[in-house]
């Protein structure tokens, strides 16, 4: 057998998330400094399997398999696709950089402190999310993707939970109040996913007798396993419904401003910017893929969902007064295209969904972590408490200007690409649905464009007259995120690569065709 | 020699990333190095006339394919240019007019200490407008499209620390957002009708699809037009992005890209010529705007603002001209061509009387000041001269053959068409008359500044006086070059067709109108401003005038439907997502499953010991099952 390069990828950061927590209460630099040579190791193996994912190749790569539970044909089963590669590249982007934006994120509050030790525990949290959501993307069991979709949960609860954004209005205890509520709404609303979701899996193992992606696949291909229409509807249900909390579709949303609210901005990062992606990347993999036919036959649904989401996200965005919260709607937005794009079901649109779910984490982590530089300064998430720093800090500034811009989809940024192919895979599918989500780029420009102007510009506020402007270690996060948006937009030709073959399976799966044009326009 | 044209955007945008990323080590030489890089480009962009020139008439176009943009399944999307006739004269009046604005801004930012800053986004601005003008397909079109409004966004809200400034900023990018859903919009029936957004295939066989798709196309791609050139309804931002530094207002918002709507339009005129109803509807914009900017234009007592009416009045025109079809494309762009000359020399003279008058914009304000500054008097009144289309001059030529074009529509439409640019013409006489007369003639009427300065006016340095005098030149002599032996039309005419249409007029009997539409705005506004002196303080006016002097009230009217209305929709959903989708969902969860009990528990703290126990469930869950396999 050759070398365990998936498992490899997912066990690093496990074993970093072990090695960080085991360093000694002192020695907390050391466990920082650890956990980013971890996360950048992983990197390199996301690197490596990238590398050597053939586009043209299977449909599942560097597949591994072992028993696991063999009396209910639970297996320890990995393989990635196009679109299993993309995103576990983006997780692994990521996470270096959510650890340097954090550095300072978890210190004592009185840095005599040698007693303490939270430091370790939340980077150690933060690896041990990253090996859970690498292994749930590159898991082709079900099983084995459930327990890691649930799991995930306890390090998320504890991110937020036990390490709230220090900038808050109100007393202390009122503060820790409004954290564990967050971090309770964002426990019950996924575990209820969850548990309508395993309901699902059972009976899917009751039905097929596998858990086996391919298996069941193949079993649906040649016939030997049949779905009764209700069957086949109940369980997408199920599924879908754990999904859309976690993406999140409205009216499902609520639980994600709270969360990113409350939470250090490089934790809302990994909530909406990876973890989330976990919902999306499901719908795709298990909804379209194991119920082709209900899945189609829930489209009307979905897409008017997704639409709300879209429309509805933006306006709320722009109604907020808190940095965050603003950058939450707008991700409930985005995640509605994303939805879109999905469930359009043309290659244009889920190729878009695809690159969107890597863009939007880009974009979103650009944005969110410069807007984390900037609330650390001035201890205040509320847009009114700036205005006037593009004065005082000037790179600052133009730093979450770009990240205004892509998450407003400026064409030459990464995300115009991926919106602008959900928007044509729609439209040809669904004109008017097309049409509608169009309007979300007019109201992105809105959201993103107050929030610009009521923080960065104008007379000089007060409070911000002394602050700094980016410093090393934030350049260093700011910097090569934007150039990877740079690159992202102008040449996404490495990532549509590896997506579309995937795409084209999908598209297989559920059977459907791109609409073809009315005119075939001389070549 | 097709390989040269990515130089043409090379050079701005490595101007762009320098100057931007430079810091401040470039802040002695950032001003040459922007200065430079834009001649270099217009260099660029003269080799290649000269070799496009040497050509037969119908193998001018070259085309460029870098690499392919967006590959995705039915999808093709390349980085590609295509020069032809209508991109190179857009290549060289952008490249041109551009470097001569750069330098004129070396003297007018001289003072600023972002002045580095500054010359980035113009190289920034450059570089966009010339992928507009140069794409073959209209998805890289919207590249361009949306770069250009990014660098009007930056260098309208250069100023950032004035709250107008911003505001106004972000007024015209929204506004222009929602001209670029229609290019969205026009680009997605493109692809979903043809399969495909590339010039070529797209235009060559637009008439092998239905009329009604056609004109949908049309009227999406005159949305987008409407936004980008501030044609009515979506111009109310143009009047608000004159808070941007002169030479901005000069360069981007009246020569080159006000004027990508007109582009666009002429560019497709395959869709428009199928489209008989978005034809319409083009002409009506154009000819509503035209009488909009010039009413505007008679009534703001801030100099550039009566400018700016002025540039939306003579897109108007372009526009008009442009939905008229083969007769009327190439007078759409010759006049775009010497408005770009007079336009941009009218707002770097108003730039350099700002100079002399402390930033002081309010022409009630200003007065007698030909003795004081001549250089300036003169080439602003040359380019006043052409505006108004005195016979010989540039204007003349242009915008009487688009007034010609008009009435060769034909039938009662031509009627129309032909006397509401004949009005636009009279009304253009007077309101220009009145800006030159209480700009340079009249009394003294100067005012002390805000920190009680005395306005000391004296003539701009030779870094500002050069390019106006060049402009001035061209304001005199480009439309009789143009129009001496058809030049124009013979060198367009590969790309754009045309047609001479049946005039019911014959051209003399135009010019005559013309003329005469021209002394008779010339004689009021004499009448009114020459003749009396001007009152420093605006008198009250009347209906119209109150009303003009707001935007026709269209202002009013955005800020109380979409504005307000917009902040009291955001407001309320606000509340509705916070008590009613959270409660209601919170709710079924509790009924269901008795949530809300353990929930309030759980906020009492339990939560911690819950998820430790959770952890701890899991973990005796994982042992177990590997102790199964093993056993």
């Amino acid at each position: 057998m050759s070398f365990p390069l998936l498992t490899a990828t997912a066990a690093l950061p496990a074993i970093g998330a072990i090695a960080t927590a085991a360093v000694p209460a002192a020695r907390r630099t050391a466990a920082k400094w650890l956990a980013l040579l971890f996360s950048l190791g992983t990197l390199v193996l996301a690197a490596v399997v990238f590398l050597r994912f053939e586009p043209g190749g299977d449909r599942y790569q560097l597949t591994e398999s072992r028993a696991w539970i063999a009396d209910f044909g639970v297996r320890y089963e990995l393989g990635v696709d196009g679109i299993g590669v993309a995103l576990l590249g983006l997780t692994a982007l990521l996470i270096p950089f959510v650890i340097a934006a954090a550095w300072h994120d978890a210190d004592p509050l009185e840095t005599t402190s040698t007693r303490w030790r939270p430091t370790q525990g939340f980077f150690a949290l933060i690896l041990m999310v990253e090996a859970m959501v690498i292994l749930s993307f590159v898991a082709t069991d079900v099983f084995l993707f459930y327990i890691l979709f649930e799991a995930m949960l306890i390090p998320m609860y504890f991110l937020i939970g036990g390490f709230g954004d220090r900038a808050h209005t109100g007393t202390d205890e009122s503060a820790a109040a409004q954290r564990s509520y967050a971090a309770v709404k964002f426990l019950l609303y996924n575990l209820a996913g969850g548990l309508i979701m395993l309901a699902a899996v059972i009976g899917l193992y009751v039905v097929a007798g596998s858990f086996s992606l391919s298996e069941i696949a193949e079993a649906r291909a040649n016939g030997s396993l049949e779905m009764a229409t209700s069957t086949e509807r109940w369980l997408f249900l199920g599924f879908f419904f754990a999904f859309a909390v976690k993406a999140p579709l409205w009216p499902l949303h609520t639980w994600l401003p709270n969360a990113m609210g409350e939470a250090t901005a490089p934790v809302a990062v990994l909530i909406t910017a990876i973890v989330d992606k976990v919902g999306t990347f499901a719908m795709l993999r298990f909804c379209l893929g194991l119920f082709p036919e209900a899945s189609k036959w829930a489209t009307p649904v979905v897409i008017t969902l997704a639409l709300i989401s879209i429309v509805y996200g933006a306006l709320l965005a722009v109604g907020q007064r808190d940095i965050k919260r603003l950058i939450a709607y707008a991700s409930i937005s985005h995640f509605g295209f994303i939805i879109l794009g999905i469930f359009a079901m043309t290659s244009q649109g889920q190729s878009g969904a695809t690159l969107y779910m890597v863009n939007h984490g880009i974009s979103t982590a650009a944005l969110l972590l410069v807007a984390g530089f900037l609330i650390t300064r001035r201890g205040s998430r509320l847009i009114a408490d700036y205005g006037g720093v593009q004065k005082v800090a000037p790179v600052l500034a133009g730093t979450f200007l770009i990240g205004g811009l892509a998450t407003l989809s400026l064409p030459g940024l990464a995300p115009f690409v991926s919106e602008f192919l959900v928007l044509v895979g729609t439209f040809s599918a669904y004109p008017v649905a097309g049409i509608i989500a169009t309007s979300g780029i007019v109201l992105a420009a809105l959201y993103v464009l107050v929030l610009y102007q009521r923080t960065m510009t104008g007379p000089v506020q007060e409070s911000v007259r002394s602050m700094p402007d980016l410093r090393a270690r934030e350049l260093a996060v700011a910097v090569p995120l934007i150039a990877v948006l740079i690159f992202l937009g102008v040449f996404p030709k490495p990532l549509t690569e590896v997506v579309n073959p995937a795409v084209e399976h999908t598209m297989s799966d559920v059977q459907k065709k791109d609409p073809q044009p009315e005119v075939e326009a001389a070549k | 020699m097709e390989n040269l044209i990515a130089l043409l955007v090379a050079a701005p945008l490595l101007g762009a990333a320098v100057l931007l990323c430079g810091g401040r080590r470039l802040d002695k030489t950032g001003h040459w190095l922007g200065t430079a890089l834009a001649a270099a480009s217009f260099v660029v962009g003269l080799i290649l006339f000269t070799d496009m020139l040497g050509k037969g008439a119908e193998d001018r176009a070259l085309h460029q394919h870098l690499f392919s943009w967006i590959p995705v399944e039915g999808f093709q999307a390349d980085i590609a240019f295509q020069l032809d006739q209508l991109s190179m004269t857009f290549v060289l009046l952008i490249t041109g007019v551009g470097t001569l604005i750069h330098i004129y801004s070396i003297g007018y930012m001289e003072h600023d200490e972002r002045r580095r800053r500054f010359f980035g986004y113009l190289n920034l601005f450059l570089a966009a407008m010339l992928i507009l003008v140069i794409a073959d397909n209209y998805l890289l079109l919207y590249f361009g499209w949306e770069g250009v409004g990014l660098a009007s966004f930056l260098l309208i809200g250069f100023w950032q620390h004035k709250p107008t400034a911003a505001t106004a900023a972000k007024k015209a990018f929204l506004v222009n957002r929602v001209g670029d859903m229609g290019l969205s919009i026009a680009i997605m029936l493109m692809f979903t009708t043809f399969g495909t957004f590339a010039f070529g295939p797209v235009l060559e066989s637009a008439g092998e699809t239905s009329q009604g798709k056609l004109t949908a196309i049309g009227l999406m791609l005159l949305l987008a037009a409407c936004g980008k050139s501030a044609q009515v309804p979506l111009q109310s931002w143009l009047g608000d992005a004159m808070e941007g530094p002169t030479p901005v207002s000069a360069l981007i918002h009246a020569a080159t890209m006000v004027t990508a709507g007109v582009y666009l339009i002429v560019r497709s005129g395959a869709i428009f010529n199928a489209a008989p109803d978005a034809q319409l509807v083009v002409v009506i914009v154009g000819a509503v705007t035209l009488i909009f900017g010039a009413i505007v234009g008679c009534a703001k007592d801030d100099i550039k603002k009566a400018l700016a009416g002025s540039t939306m009045s003579q897109i108007g025109y372009m526009i008009l001209a442009a939905g008229l079809g083969p007769i009327g494309y190439i007078f759409a762009i010759m006049h775009l061509v010497t408005h770009g000359f007079f336009k941009a020399g009218l707002f770097l003279g108003a730039g350099s009387v700002m100079h002399g008058m402390n930033d002081e914009v309010d022409m009630r304000k200003y007065g007698g000041l030909r003795k004081y500054m001549p250089v300036t008097f003169i080439t602003f009144g040359l380019g006043y001269l052409a505006i108004i289309g005195f016979p010989g001059l540039s204007g003349f030529f242009s915008k009487d053959k688009i007034i010609e074009a008009a009435f060769a529509k034909g039938g009662t439409e031509g009627w129309i068409l032909g006397s509401v640019a004949l009005l636009g013409a009279a009304i253009t006489a007077f309101y220009m008359t009145r800006v030159m007369l209480m700009t340079f003639f009249g009394e003294k009427r100067w005012q002390p500044d805000a920190e009680g300065h005395e306005p000391h006016p004296h003539e701009s340095p030779r870094s500002m006086t050069i390019p106006m005098i060049v402009l001035a030149f061209g304001s005199v002599f480009a439309g009789g070059f143009f129009a001496i032996g058809d030049r124009f039309v013979n060198w367009l005419e590969p790309v754009t067709g045309y047609d001479h249409g049946h005039s019911p007029l014959s051209a003399a009997t135009v010019t005559g109108a013309t003329v005469v539409a021209l002394v008779v705005g010339v004689g009021i506004a004499w009448a009114m401003y020459g003749r009396k002196p001007v009152p420093v303080v605006a008198p009250r006016g009347s209906v119209l005038t109150r009303a003009a002097r707001r935007d026709l009230l269209q202002d009013d009217f955005n800020h109380v439907v979409l504005v307000r209305g917009g902040e009291h929709l955001t407001r309320s959903l606000v509340y509705v997502d916070h008590s009613l989708v959270d409660g209601v969902v919170n709710g079924t969860a509790a009924s269901v499953g008795g949530l809300s009990g353990r929930m309030r528990k759980l906020q009492n703290g339990y939560a911690r010991t819950y998820a430790v126990s959770m952890f701890g469930g899991a973990a005796v869950v994982i042992a177990a099952t590997l102790l199964m396999r093993a056993v």
